[in-house]
C-alpha cells in the first residue's frame, strides 16, 4: 500500500482506477482518459493533487534564502500572492525538481514541489535552510490540494464553494494566490486551461471535492493530467530533466534568471558556463504525421545532426495525433524531419514549437 | 470483476475467439486486455485475404498508455476486418466482445480451435496474472 491522500476514498467511490504515481496510490482515470482530457479542454474538471509537496519556509531572511537556492529570481516577487515557477539546481547545475514559489509576504514564501521526488527535496532545502540560518521548513501534510482547469473551471468553483470566492479569485491575474479564510486559492495550473489551484486543510477535501462535483465538475486521473500537460508544452520532472540535466538544455531557460550577474545561485557556474560555450541540446516538440503513438525513450534520427531521444511521447487528443518533447542537438531546426524507429518501421517526425495546445485551440 | 462471457473461447495472449455458425470464428482482445490497455487510440487489423499463423502477431492494438500486438489465435485466412475501428477505436474499449471485434478467420485446422482455453481456464489465467 501507497501513501494515500485525503479524497482516495472519493477516488474508489467515483470507479477510479488507482495506480501507484512515486509512492502513491493515485486514481489514472475514472473510465476513460480521454473523456477526461476533452472535459477540461472543453468544459472543466478536477484533479487531486494533494500528493504534491507544499512547503512553507519562514523567517526574515526567506527572501535571500531562495535567491540562493533557485535558478529563476524571487526579486521577481514583487507583490503579495505573486507566483514563480523556478528550478531548483545541484551545484553542477542539474534539475533536482522545479517547483512554484509563492510571495506570501516579507517573512513567508510558500513552495509547492512534486511528489516523487519529495524526500531528497526536504533533505535538500532542508541542509540549505540549515546553512542558511533562521529559517524555519515546515511541510504542510495538514493540506491538501485540488486542481480545477477548464474554460468553466472558475464559474463552477464560485458556484461549489461559494460566491464569496468571486471577488478576490476573479480579481487574480495568472500566475498569483489569494488566502480566502482557510482556502489558498491560484491562477495557476498543469493543463494550460483557466482555472484554479486551490490548497485547503485536509479535513475539508472530501467534503469540498464532492461539492465541486455536485456543481458538475468532472474528477480527472493522472492519465489526462499527462496528456493535457503535455499539449500545453509543459516539463514534466523525471521524464524531461532530471539532475543529469540541465534547464537550458530542457526548455527552462526562460526560468533561468542569469540577470544580474551578481546573483549568486546554487547552479550558476555550470549554467554560465553552458551559455557561454553554447547549449549542446534542446527540448524540441515533435509532431508525427502518420498513425501510430510516440513513447519515451525512443530514438530520434536528426539527419546529419546527430541523434536525440523523446523524453515525453503520447497522443494527443485534441489534435488526435501523436505529439512529444525530445532532446536533441542544438543544431536541430523548427521545421526539420527527423526520423524515430516506431516498433521497427521508421516513422517521419516535424520538429514544431511548442506549445501544441492552448485554451482549447490548436497551436500548429 | 473481469468480464470473461462463458460461451467463448480464448488464448493466453487475451484474445476471445467466438466460432460462427458459417464455420469461420470471430477474433477480438477481451475485457481484461482492453482494460489493462486504457483507452484505444489505434487499432491496425490484417486485410481480407491475409494468411495468419497462430501465435504470431496479425495487428497492433495502441493506447494512450502502450501499444501491444494482437495474436492469431489459429492459422487461417483473414475473411473480413472491422473496418469500423479504424475512426472509432474506442469501441474496443467500449464492447469489446460486441462491436469491438477485430476480424473474422477462416481457421485452417478446426482441431486448433477446439484446444483454445475455455473461459474458466482463462479466467484462472488472469487470476495468477494479477499477483
Amino acid at each position: 500500500m501507497g501513501h494515500r491522500t485525503p479524497l482516495y476514498e472519493n477516488h474508489l467511490k467515483m470507479g477510479a482506477k488507482i495506480v501507484d504515481f512515486g509512492g502513491w496510490d493515485m486514481p489514472l482515470h475514472y473510465g476513460s482518459q480521454i473523456e477526461e482530457h476533452h472535459k477540461v479542454r472543453q468544459d472543466c474538471g478536477m484533479f487531486d493533487v494533494s500528493h504534491m509537496n507544499v512547503v512553507d519556509v519562514k523567517g526574515a531572511t526567506v527572501r535571500d534564502f531562495f535567491r540562493l537556492l533557485l535558478a529563476n529570481n524571487v526579486d521577481k516577487l514583487k507583490t503579495r500572492g505573486k507566483a514563480l515557477y523556478s528550478c531548483m539546481l545541484t551545484a553542477k547545475g542539474g534539475v533536482i525538481d522545479d517547483l512554484i514559489v509563492y510571495y506570501m509576504d516579507d517573512q513567508w514564501f510558500r513552495v509547492v514541489m512534486n511528489a516523487a521526488t519529495r524526500d531528497k527535496d526536504m533533505a535538500w532545502v532542508n541542509a540549505a535552510a540549515k546553512e542558511f540560518g533562521g529559517l524555519t521548513v515546515t511541510p504542510r501534510n495538514d493540506m491538501a490540494m485540488i486542481a480545477v482547469q477548464g474554460p468553466n473551471a472558475k464559474e463552477k468553483v464560485y458556484q461549489a464553494l461559494g460566491e464569496a470566492l468571486r471577488a478576490p479569485a476573479g480579481a487574480l491575474k495568472p500566475f498569483h494566490a489569494v488566502t480566502v479564510g482557510e482556502l489558498f486559492i491560484a491562477t495557476t495550473g498543469y493543463t494550460g486551461e483557466d482555472g484554479f489551484e486551490i490548497i485547503l486543510p485536509a479535513k475539508a477535501a472530501p467534503f469540498t471535492w464532492q461539492m465541486l462535483n455536485e456543481a458538475g465538475v468532472s474528477p480527472i486521473g493522472l492519465g489526462a493530467r499527462d496528456t493535457l500537460r503535455l499539449e500545453a508544452g509543459m516539463n514534466l520532472y523525471g521524464s524531461d530533466m532530471d539532475e543529469t540535466t540541465t534547464p537550458l538544455e530542457s526548455g527552462l531557460a526562460w526560468t533561468v534568471a542569469l540577470d544580474p550577474a551578481e546573483r549568486k545561485f546554487i547552479g550558476r557556474e555550470v549554467l554560465d558556463k553552458q551559455k557561454a560555450q553554447g547549449v549542446p541540446r534542446q527540448l524540441v516538440g515533435l509532431l508525427l504525421e502518420g498513425k501510430g503513438v510516440l513513447r519515451n525513450h525512443q530514438k530520434v534520427m536528426c539527419n546529419g545532426a546527430g541523434e536525440g531521444e523523446i523524453t515525453s511521447g503520447s497522443f494527443s487528443p485534441t489534435l488526435e495525433q501523436s505529439i512529444a518533447f525530445a532532446r536533441v542537438p542544438a543544431s536541430v531546426k523548427i521545421g526539420d524531419r527527423c526520423t524515430v524507429d516506431l516498433r521497427g518501421k521508421p516513422a517521419t517526425v516535424r520538429v514544431v514549437k511548442y506549445p501544441f495546445v492552448r485554451n482549447g485551440k490548436s497551436c500548429l | 470483476m473481469s468480464n470473461i462471457p462463458k460461451d467463448l473461447k480464448y488464448t493466453k495472449s487475451h484474445e476471445w475467439v467466438k466460432p460462427n455458425a458459417d464455420g469461420s470464428i470471430t477474433v477480438g482482445i477481451t475485457h481484461h486486455a482492453q482494460d489493462l490497455m486504457g483507452d484505444m487510440v489505434f487499432v491496425d487489423l490484417p486485410t481480407a485475404g491475409t494468411q495468419v499463423t497462430l501465435g504470431k502477431e496479425c495487428g497492433v492494438v495502441e493506447s494512450v498508455k502502450a501499444a501491444s500486438d494482437v495474436y492469431a489465435p489459429v492459422s487461417g485466412e483473414v475473411v473480413e476486418a472491422n473496418a469500423a475501428l479504424a475512426d472509432s477505436p474506442e469501441t474496443v474499449n467500449k464492447d469489446p466482445y460486441g462491436a469491438g471485434w477485430m476480424f473474422r478467420l477462416k481457421p485452417a485446422n478446426k482441431a486448433e480451435v477446439d484446444v483454445l482455453l475455455d473461459a474458466k481456464a482463462y479466467e484462472a489465467l488472469v487470476a495468477s496474472e494479477k499477483h
